[in-house]
Parts: structure tokens; C-alpha cells; sequence
């Protein structure tokens, strides 16, 4: 079982309490595609995907992007058992979509990246730390299932 | 994976734009880089004093940055331009490849942190292969 500290719980919550869902969600998917363009591949179905503009204004992706986001609130309500939390959520991206997990760990690198946009100097490396370690825990918990 | 013609006016205009804050860049990079990815530490026991500003971390961040300056300016030729900087980190400094990655990560985070107007998702795609471009460079003599 993952171990956190008070600090870490602190500063995991706070960055939620700061997320605007709606804004983070979108930029953070958007980002990915643009920045690991060859994670395009699982949008085959969302339009037009040719530049970075086309990209951002795409309304399929904003919404698919608060989707993903809304799913780190699993995460955040069961810290202590993120690994059996994201059983199905699992199943369904290596048995259902396919995604190469690898992804997983772009897309939580490209979420870090634009929270940092957003607080500026109140993202201290220790709440970066704290909040990568997270990810980083929700990404292995959405390998579990692959075989 | 190549630097177009656009990733190498996008790097160079950015970094035009921010070099002037080389110090607090490298500074808070190296400060992320050591307190998110401890095992990076390891390449710094030598320091007395690991925290977050401190003297050596201040000292080697404006290193560190100064030679990606100098990158943007050899952009056209990483590879030569490089070449002591990959001999050095191949045969004295012996890091792990590895960790690149790992400064990259933590220089696009203080980047996208100080500059959120400036560090759009074109810029952050450009300087993303630009770090990986560098990183290549450096490993270059390592094998």
C-alpha cells in the first residue's frame, strides 16, 4: 500500500481545490497531442486534428479532456486503494481502447506542466513532488490489468 | 524526430525572450529535479547542502542553464557543437541518460510556471525536441 504523509495529502488536495476542471482538463489533452503528437493515434473519431489550433478549438477533445481529468477524482477519494480503484477504468483502456500505457505517463506529464502554468510559484516542488507521486500511482494503477 | 525550420524559430524566440532569468530558471529546475526525483541526488553527494536556493544548487543551476543557452545558439549543429560538453558528462561525470529526461521534465514545469503567456503548446512541443535533441548530444560520446 502507498504510504502518504500529511504534507502529501495536504498538498495533493490543495492542488484539486485550485483545479479549474473545465480550463486543466482540455489544456492538458490538448497539450499532450500537440507535444506527443503520435498519442493522436487513439482520436481517430474526434475530427480534425491537424494543427495545434485546430486541436485546441476542437470541442470533442475539451470535452473528452474534462472526462479524463474528472477521473483522477477517484484517485483523490480513495488514496489509500488507488491501485484496485482503477480495476476496470484498467480493463478498459488495454482491453477496450487499446492504449499503450506508456501514454499514461505523457498525459501526467503534460498535466504537471500546465498546473504549473496555472499556480505559478504556489506549485513549491514539494507540492510538485507530492502531486507527481500521485500520478504516478494512478498511471501504474491503469497498467495493472494489461497482459 | 527532427527540428523543423518553425521548432528552431520557436526555440530560439523563446529563449531570446526568458534567457535573461537563466539563474532562477536553472535554480528552480535543479531545485525540482533534486527534491521530485531524489535518486537524482545521488549525483550530488558531494554538495553540502542539497536543499531547494541553496549556494550549490544556485551555482550549478546557472551552469546548467548556461550550457542550454549555448545549445540554442549551436541549434543548427547540436551534435559539434557539443562535443566537449558530451565528453565531459561521458567520461568525468558519468550520469545516467536517464536523467535528462528527468531536468527536461523539470525545466518545461519552471518554464510553463514563469512564462505561462509565452510557453504555448507550440513552444512547449519545440522545446520539448529541442531538450531531447540536447540530451542525444550530450550522450553522444557515452558508447
Amino acid at each position: 500500500m502507498v504510504e502518504w504523509t500529511d504534507a502529501e495529502r495536504t498538498a495533493i488536495n490543495f492542488v484539486f481545490t485550485k483545479l479549474d476542471y473545465d480550463s486543466v482538463g482540455p489544456e492538458s489533452l490538448s497539450r499532450c497531442l500537440i507535444v506527443y503528437p503520435w498519442t493522436q493515434r487513439y482520436f481517430g473519431g474526434f475530427g480534425n486534428l491537424y494543427n495545434a489550433e485546430a486541436i485546441l478549438s476542437n470541442p470533442m477533445i475539451a470535452a473528452h479532456g474534462i472526462t479524463v481529468l474528472h477521473g483522477l477524482d477517484r484517485a483523490l477519494n480513495n488514496m489509500d486503494d488507488i491501485k484496485n480503484t482503477y480495476t476496470q477504468l484498467s480493463e478498459l483502456h488495454s482491453e477496450k481502447l487499446h492504449v499503450d500505457p506508456d501514454n499514461f505517463r505523457l498525459l501526467a506529464d503534460c498535466l504537471v506542466v500546465v498546473i504549473a502554468g496555472r499556480l505559478g510559484t504556489d506549485f513549491t516542488p514539494e507540492m510538485q513532488a507530492a502531486f507527481a507521486k500521485f500520478l504516478s500511482v494512478v498511471v501504474s494503477a491503469l497498467g495493472r490489468q494489461y497482459h | 524526430m527532427s527540428l523543423s525550420a518553425k521548432d528552431k524559430k520557436n526555440v530560439v524566440d523563446f529563449f531570446g525572450q526568458v534567457g535573461g532569468k537563466a539563474a532562477e530558471i536553472g535554480n528552480d529546475a535543479l531545485s525540482r529535479m533534486i527534491v521530485v526525483y531524489p535518486q537524482t541526488k545521488t549525483y550530488f553527494s558531494h554538495w553540502k547542502d542539497l536543499s531547494p536556493g541553496s549556494a550549490d544548487v544556485k551555482r550549478h543551476g546557472l551552469t546548467v542553464m548556461t550550457g542550454v543557452l549555448d545549445a540554442v545558439d549551436k541549434i543548427d549543429d547540436l551534435v559539434g557543437g557539443l562535443l566537449s560538453l558530451s565528453e565531459l558528462h561521458a567520461f568525468t561525470l558519468r550520469v545516467d541518460p536517464g536523467n535528462f529526461k528527468i531536468l527536461s521534465h523539470c525545466l518545461l514545469v519552471v518554464l510553463a510556471g514563469m512564462f505561462p503567456a509565452e510557453f504555448s503548446p507550440e513552444v512547449h512541443v519545440a522545446v520539448d525536441k529541442f531538450l531531447a535533441k540536447v540530451a542525444l548530444a550530450l550522450s553522444e560520446k557515452y558508447r
